[in-house]
């Protein structure tokens, strides 16, 4: 399984509803692991259907979906969840923390839906423990912020305990979708740099999708949803 | 789940409290009623015991119980002494004790019976009555008071008390010139024996020898003294207590008392009657815990709006908990958890409640109704009714949680700002 790539996709089509319009059509995508990819593209190109389908929170139509060399479509829908819980950390746009937990329950969160996730963390010294470092490494290292409720933080400082609950437990793949267009563009730098730093000692392989092309020029590799995707998209 | 629901409801407290509080209010309305229903039908059913069979003059039996045992209403008509003789004296019958009702003192019910009524009369599970003041009465003009009666009038044994022609509160007709003197005060019963005063047969016959068709006949006024030497025998009484020799005679007595010639009489088994009486005002009861059961089902009702509105405003949570992978029945336990716990919330504040308005409301009940409602732990029947109550609750989170669940499928980690 080690030198299999963390994601292939093959012959992917999907729609959201059975009689919908088609939004995704991918004849291929691979990506080795620990690889940093900046997956571009206008809204409406399909990146959130594309990110719902590695996820397995989304199952396509036809073609398959293999991560960490599982299929997906061979598991069942808590089994998906399982597997998501276990080896994916998300990043969202906004709003990525629940506002009625502290900044630190909201890291740990990341462990309540994995074992595995949070056997790691004990190993690495605790679910806590781990989370304070974590939130160290990203320049969050003021412990009176760990007990403050989530909203009493700004944006910027939101996005990255995001990102730490994204890297606590270590999972294999973190996927961030728009993570800095909520953010002004001298935070924008200072947070993709944080990200891949940490992605890097973690040793996951990122997914940072974003229509913000500035921030390419800092990642290895960079794909165009436009031209993976076959399926043209109506401007919406 | 249910720490992230706690935290969760915590996070909404205002709308979680004001709700809970709506439980609550229906909780201890509920337990309440249902208290006051089963602790006034023991009140009911201990009302009279240990007395075989109620005679009275032929009318109802409901009527005959409200007048003989709980003093309410008026007989519809007297039984002679005749009859009451026949009675005591049918080979199956121990003891008798005859009623004497008509007049009052200030409010309450005057009884003319004989020292026979303190021996037999029984209240609860065969309790006798007790003297808490004083001895039963000897004399023609002795008083014996009910509990409630010296306590709200402020008796004590060695006072005079005159009574009162006819059964209005306020009645203008006194019987002044012939006082009876208070010579004991009996221990609370909580039955209507708390709010009547006993006085002898003889003297109700005593005061009324010199009055005709309802007041006093002028210039034929007869001076206590007098009274004592003139035949105080009396002619009529309104009902009486039997007792039997063994209690299988009570069905064979019953009918002889029914099919006596001499007079029209009933007979009822006091048993039979209160279950009867009870039927009538259970009614009423049954009525309230109706509508505290509506009240109950509204505030669910209530927990439902309130768990399908905030739904909306979730869906960045639901969305969060997804991605991190909570499987959709997580998001459902989620939302059936919190109503699981404002229900449960609900249920604790509103036995609080319930605890606190006892406390404040058992010494009127106890004095004013004769209701015993100390505050305390729920009986069974109340603990089933709090069960039901969180059952009902925690299932009214179905809807919302279902809507969850679904909302949980289809819209996957996507966030739709």
């Amino acid at each position: 399984m080690s030198d299999a790539p963390v994601i292939e996709l093959a012959g992917v089509r999907f729609r959201w509803t059975p009689d919908g319009p088609w939004v995704l059509d991918v004849p291929e995508l691979v990506v080795p692991r620990g690889e940093h990819l900046f997956l571009a593209g206008p809204s409406g190109s399909g990146k959130s259907s594309l990110l719902a389908l590695i996820a397995g929170v989304a199952v396509p139509e036809a073609g398959a979906v293999r991560v960490l060399g599982r299929a997906l479509a061979e598991l069942g829908g808590a089994q998906r969840d399982r597997f998501r819980a276990d080896h994916f950390g998300v990043i969202f746009q906004l709003f990525n923390l629940l506002p009625y937990l502290s900044v630190l329950e909201n890291v740990t969160l990341a462990c309540r839906f994995s074992p595995r996730r949070r056997e790691r963390a004990a190993r690495a010294g605790g679910a806590a423990a781990e989370a304070q470092r974590l939130l160290r490494e990203l320049e969050l290292g003021d412990e009176a912020l760990h007990a403050r409720r989530a909203t009493a933080l700004s944006v910027g400082q939101q996005q990255r305990v995001a990102a730490a609950r994204a890297l606590i437990g270590a999972p294999e793949i973190v996927i961030a979708d728009e993570p800095t267009s909520a953010l002004d563009t001298g935070l924008r730098e200072t947070f993709v740099e944080l990200l891949m730093r940490e992605c890097s000692a973690a040793g996951a392989t990122l997914i940072f999708v974003s229509h913000d092309r500035s921030l390419a020029a800092r990642f290895p590799r960079r794909a165009e949803l436009p031209e993976l995707n076959r399926v043209r998209s109506p401007a919406c | 789940m249910l720490r992230l629901a706690w935290k969760s409801l915590v996070n909404r407290r205002l709308a979680a409290g004001l709700l809970v509080f709506s439980i609550a209010l229906s909780v201890a309305l509920l337990a309440g009623v249902e208290r006051v229903r089963t602790q006034t039908e023991e009140s009911f059913t201990r009302a009279i015991a240990g007395t075989d069979l109620v005679v009275g003059a032929r009318s109802g039996p409901v009527n005959l119980m409200l007048y003989s045992v709980f003093r309410i209403g008026d007989a519809t008509n007297n039984i002679s002494w005749k009859s009451y003789e026949a009675v005591t004296a049918h080979p199956r019958v121990a003891w008798t004790v005859p009623l004497s009702l008509g007049d009052s003192h200030r409010g309450f019910r005057v009884l003319g019976t004989t020292p026979a009524y303190f021996e037999h009369y029984r209240t609860g599970t065969d309790r006798p009555l007790a003297f808490r003041d004083g001895k039963p009465f000897a004399d023609v003009f002795d008083a014996v008071l009910g509990a409630e009666v010296a306590e709200r009038l402020g008796y004590r044994v060695g006072q005079s008390i005159t009574i009162a022609h006819g059964t209005g509160d306020t009645s203008f007709a006194e019987h002044d010139d012939k006082p009876f003197r208070v010579v004991g005060i009996l221990a609370p019963t909580g039955t209507a024996v708390d709010r009547t005063v006993h006085v002898p047969l003889e003297g109700i016959e005593a005061i009324h020898l010199d009055w005709q068709g309802g007041a006093q006949a002028p210039g034929l006024a007869i001076a206590p003294e007098q009274a004592r030497r003139m035949d105080l025998a009396p002619k009529a009484i309104t009902a009486m207590l039997v007792g039997m020799k063994s209690r299988a005679a009570v069905f064979q007595v019953q009918r002889w008392v029914n099919e006596y010639r001499e007079e029209p009489l009933l007979a009822v088994l006091p048993g039979v009657a209160l279950q009867q009486v009870w039927r009538i005002v259970g009614v009423a009861e049954r009525a309230l815990f109706l509508v505290a059961a509506a009240v109950a089902a509204a505030s669910l009702a209530g927990l439902v709006a309130l768990h399908l509105a905030a739904l909306d405003a979730r869906r960045r949570e639901l969305a969060i908990l997804r991605a991190l992978g909570a499987p959709p029945r997580a998001i459902f336990g989620l939302v059936i958890g919190e109503s699981f716990l404002l229900t449960a919330a609900g249920i604790v504040l509103g036995m609080l409640v319930l605890q606190a308005a006892l406390a404040v409301a058992a010494p009127l009940a106890e004095t004013r109704l004769g209701l015993v409602l100390a505050p305390g732990l729920p009986s069974a029947a109340e603990g089933l009714l709090l069960a039901a109550v969180l059952v009902c609750g925690t299932l009214a989170g179905v809807i919302p949680a279902w809507r969850a669940y679904r909302l949980a499928l289809t819209e996957g980690m996507t966030l739709r700002l």
